[in-house]
């Protein structure tokens, strides 16, 4: 109890410091699902994973790696200013010091401790398949959890191939392929998304329910690395192996991601998208998919981009 | 005592060298070389060869970067292959692979490492511990003759067929199956396998003849812990290409016959596992990064504690936090495998052990500052390499931070985030230690002192175009722009330009390189044995510069009360 109340205090300290970091307004400020122009933040969130890994990176990570590089050039800087030939001309023959030791032994390790608590928190939440009950941190990293995950109510296989995905809905016995679009098909069919990112057939799930991810890759094919940056996932699709992860996104929209192992010559061609739509689209468009065993039939009855 | 030994040395060097008519000259001296200096020095010059080969291929992988599309790749292709349109496209983003490929295995197996461990390890472990030669000097030459067939075969293996109808390997240093067995059924990776089988047993073989040296041969009084931290660095470093490099000769061995013997140790559909081979690569890669950078630690240790005219701070644990950092590289390997789909408590070990590594290599951090505090320094050429290395070494040493935790890196694997990482410890870290060490040995090694002007521009004009190349790609890699792409969403184009603009700044800081290093030895200006002063206090500085072709003839005794 009392090391639950003392996270609370330590996840409100962070907070307020969240609050002021300059990286997470900037990332505010970008497109989600994609990234924007000049960015140089982590693209912006709409899970509580990626919230968890702006919270941990933006408000803990940055902070400090931060605060030693600036620590580590002001010692240099002062070596330079007061101790250089000029200024002190006779040197001085000290070689040890066992308290400054000590010091720069331990600091560094209590500084490790504590980046080590909300980074086993962030990742022990990405590791572990919601089961409604089980609590996330969502933003707040220095908390035992706070956020509600519902237990998944959709099943995807996606097994990347050489050079594309190709996603099955386990329960729905539904399965495409989803291709980039070249620039041409980009200005014919799909106007306006970006190139090297759009794909003809977007992976469709619901808004505000759990999808679960399993990734694999063709038995005969080679590695490849499924990866939706907005959703915080990472995770290779490995030959003979399925992997698992998942996802709950809470606003609808297209959310890109790229291959991220390398897998040939076309590994910067096989991007991943994925719509999220409400729930009732979502359920017009595995309905309509069943009948017209078409993705271009089936996307029809989705909104308009 | 230093200087009698001095002296006493000097006598008898010249006294040896004018009687001894075996000495070989012409090209006998370099081929049949046993003389740890002269193939120190062949080591170095093989480095920059190495080096430039190496940067251009960099350099090419920037020009197609600089812009979003293809940009060149398909021109390459089209000279290389005779093909046009949509066929030259293709061979061309192969191409890219290959290059990607080609750069990291020549900047890694023949750039860095025969520069740290065969050229300085080669030629100062022995001078600084006062042995006469290494412990197997025809080892020794049969170590440095493997290397140019070894970089042969790795620059062959881009002109044999890889994947069907292209040409070349194209599958990462890190050569992960099914992409380089199935992928690749051409020869190609097998040259690549062949060259560092080669490479391997050179450094093998090189890493014995240290080992055996640095622990046999010190002089007399020179206690382990009385040895310069250079040696102390070297003797680590070998011990860890000893224990690693085994394991990737087994990975490869394995890998070769997936491929040609119809075995299947990483082959799925043969009940084999592709993850068990990123386990193998990585525990011998892991240490490699280690190997590396550990030589030049010593060699930043003993710039700044020269030139800050004051002993090392902390020596003992200067050492030990090397020791250490061997030790803890070992166990650390699979965080490079954190998006495999490890276990949530094999992935909680590996962040946990990696996150040790951090407080050694702070301690070698704050030490070498500790060292400069108080002292009277003056900033010569290789001090302000020492300097630049400790601030860019911080900045790649943070990021390493950063990706520990599996939590953060699960947005940052496979990203330009570390390639900025790696390029930040490596790339400013080991070649920043290599162009210190180079400055600071260059009077001794050819007896001629570089300009100081000269020298200091290349430091400034490569601080600032190697910054530009790698700080943006940090931004890319947060932003989510894959490793290894030959084209990317226009989204990334800006920082890609930057970078790219980054590697003409470092073109011009090697030019700058090759010609202040023509200008030395052409304007002749004597170094004298000791240009450095009082703070340069280890053994080679005793000699003469260049030192006689054997030295050490009679043994220096080291004084109890000498520093280290």
């Amino acid at each position: 109890m009392v090391t639950g109340q003392f996270l609370k205090k330590m996840g409100a300290a962070a907070m307020a410091a969240l609050a002021l970091s300059p990286t997470m307004a900037a990332a505010q400020e970008g497109g989600k699902g994609h990234p924007e122009p000049g960015q140089f933040t982590l693209q912006p969130s709409v899970t509580p994973i990626q919230d968890s890994i702006i919270a941990f990176h933006d408000g803990v990570l940055m902070w400090t790696i931060t605060a030693i590089v600036i620590l580590v050039l002001a010692l240099l800087v002062i070596v330079i200013v007061k101790f250089n030939a000029k200024a002190n001309p006779v040197p001085a023959r000290f070689t040890h010091n066992t308290t400054i030791e000590v010091i720069w032994t331990v600091v560094p390790i209590l500084l490790l401790v504590v980046i080590a608590i909300p980074s086993f928190g962030v990742l022990s939440d990405q590791l572990t398949m919601p089961d409604g009950e089980r609590k996330y941190l969502g933003a707040n990293v220095f908390s035992m959890g706070e956020v509600d995950v519902p237990a998944p109510t959709v099943t995807v296989k996606a097994s990347g191939e050489q050079w594309y995905w190709n996603y099955e809905y386990v329960d729905e016995g539904v399965t495409f392929d989803s291709n980039m679009l070249t620039d041409a098909e980009i200005a014919e069919l799909k106007p306006g998304q970006p190139r090297l990112l759009a794909v003809n057939n977007e992976l469709v799930v619901p808004v505000n329910e759990t999808v679960r991810m399993q990734i694999t890759a063709s038995p005969s094919g080679v590695i490849h690395a499924f990866a939706v940056p907005s959703f915080g996932i990472k995770i290779d699709a490995v030959p003979g192996r399925l992997n698992e992860t998942w996802f709950n996104a809470r606003e609808t929209g297209i959310y890109y991601g790229q291959c991220s192992e390398l897998c040939g010559k076309d590994h910067a061609y096989m991007p991943i998208g994925v719509r999220v739509v409400t729930a009732e689209e979502y359920k017009a468009f595995i309905a309509a998919y069943k009948e017209s065993r078409d993705y271009a039939t089936a996307a029809a009855v989705l909104p308009a981009l | 005592m230093a200087n009698t030994a001095h002296l006493e040395a000097q006598a008898t060097g010249h006294d040896h060298a004018s009687h001894d008519h075996h000495t070989p000259t012409g090209w006998r001296r370099w081929v049949y070389s046993t003389n740890h200096k002269d193939i120190g020095i062949m080591y170095l010059v093989f480095s920059i060869i190495a080096g430039v080969i190496g940067g251009l291929l960099s350099g090419a992988m920037r020009l197609e970067l600089q812009e979003p599309g293809i940009q060149i790749f398909h021109g390459l292709a089209a000279m290389a292959y005779g093909l046009e349109g949509d066929s030259a496209i293709d061979a061309g983003k192969h191409m890219f692979n290959v290059f990607v490929s080609a750069h990291a295995l020549i900047m890694v197996f023949f750039t860095v490492m025969p520069a740290t461990m065969g050229g300085f390890a080669n030629y100062f472990a022995p001078l600084m511990i006062g042995a006469p030669d290494t412990a197997f000097p025809r080892i020794n030459n049969i170590a440095f003759w493997l290397l140019p067939p070894a970089l042969l075969l790795t620059v062959l293996s881009m002109f044999f067929e890889g994947p069907s109808g292209m040409l070349g390997f194209g599958g990462g240093w890190t050569a992960y199956p099914p992409l380089a067995t199935s992928g690749h059924p051409g020869p190609s990776t097998d040259f690549v396998i062949f060259s560092l089988h080669v490479a391997g047993v050179s450094s093998i073989l090189g890493a014995i003849n240290l080992i055996t040296t640095i622990l046999n041969m010190r002089a007399p009084g020179m206690t382990l812990h009385k040895m310069p931290l250079f040696a102390w660095s070297v003797l680590v470093t070998a011990f860890l290409l000893l224990l690693a490099l085994p394991v990737l000769a087994g990975a490869i061995t394995m890998m070769l016959t997936d491929r040609n013997f119809g075995t299947t140790f990483f082959n799925p559909e043969g009940g084999g596992d592709p993850i068990l081979y990123q386990h193998l690569f990585w525990f011998f890669g892991h240490p490699e990064v280690y190997i590396m950078i550990l030589p030049g630690f010593g060699i930043i240790s003993h710039i700044v504690a020269t030139f800050s005219r004051k002993p090392v701070f902390g020596y003992m644990a200067m050492a030990y936090a090397m020791v250490a950092i061997g030790f803890v590289g070992f166990v650390v390997w699979a965080h490079h495998m954190y998006t495999t789909g490890l276990s949530l408590d094999v992935q909680r070990y590996f962040v946990a052990a990696t996150m040790v590594i951090a407080v050694p290599t702070g301690v070698k951090i704050f030490s070498w500052i500790a060292t400069m505090w108080g002292g009277s320094i003056t900033f010569r050429t290789p001090m302000l390499w020492a300097i630049g290395f400790i601030f860019l070494f911080t900045v790649g040493g943070v990021t390493g931070v950063v990706l520990a935790n599996a939590g953060a890196d699960r947005a940052l694997h496979d990203t330009y985030y570390v390639v900025a990482h790696f390029h930040y410890v490596l790339s400013l870290g080991a070649v920043f230690s290599i162009f210190a060490g180079w400055y600071y040995w260059f009077p001794k090694m050819f007896g001629y002192m570089y300009s100081e002007f000269l020298g200091k521009l290349h430091f400034w004009v490569m601080f600032v175009g190697v910054n530009l190349i790698f700080f943006p790609q940090h931004f890319l890699g947060l932003a989510g722009m894959p490793r290894r792409y030959v084209d990317y969403p226009d989204a990334f184009a800006l920082w890609n330009r930057v970078s790219s603009i980054g590697y003409y700044i470092t073109f011009v800081a090697l030019v700058i390189f090759f010609y202040a290093t023509w200008e030395a030895v052409r304007k002749k200006r004597l170094a004298g044995d000791n240009p450095w002063g009082d703070g340069a206090t280890t053994l080679e500085w005793t000699l003469s510069s260049p030192p006689p072709f054997h030295q050490f003839t009679t043994l220096p005794k080291i004084d109890s009360k000498d520093a280290h």
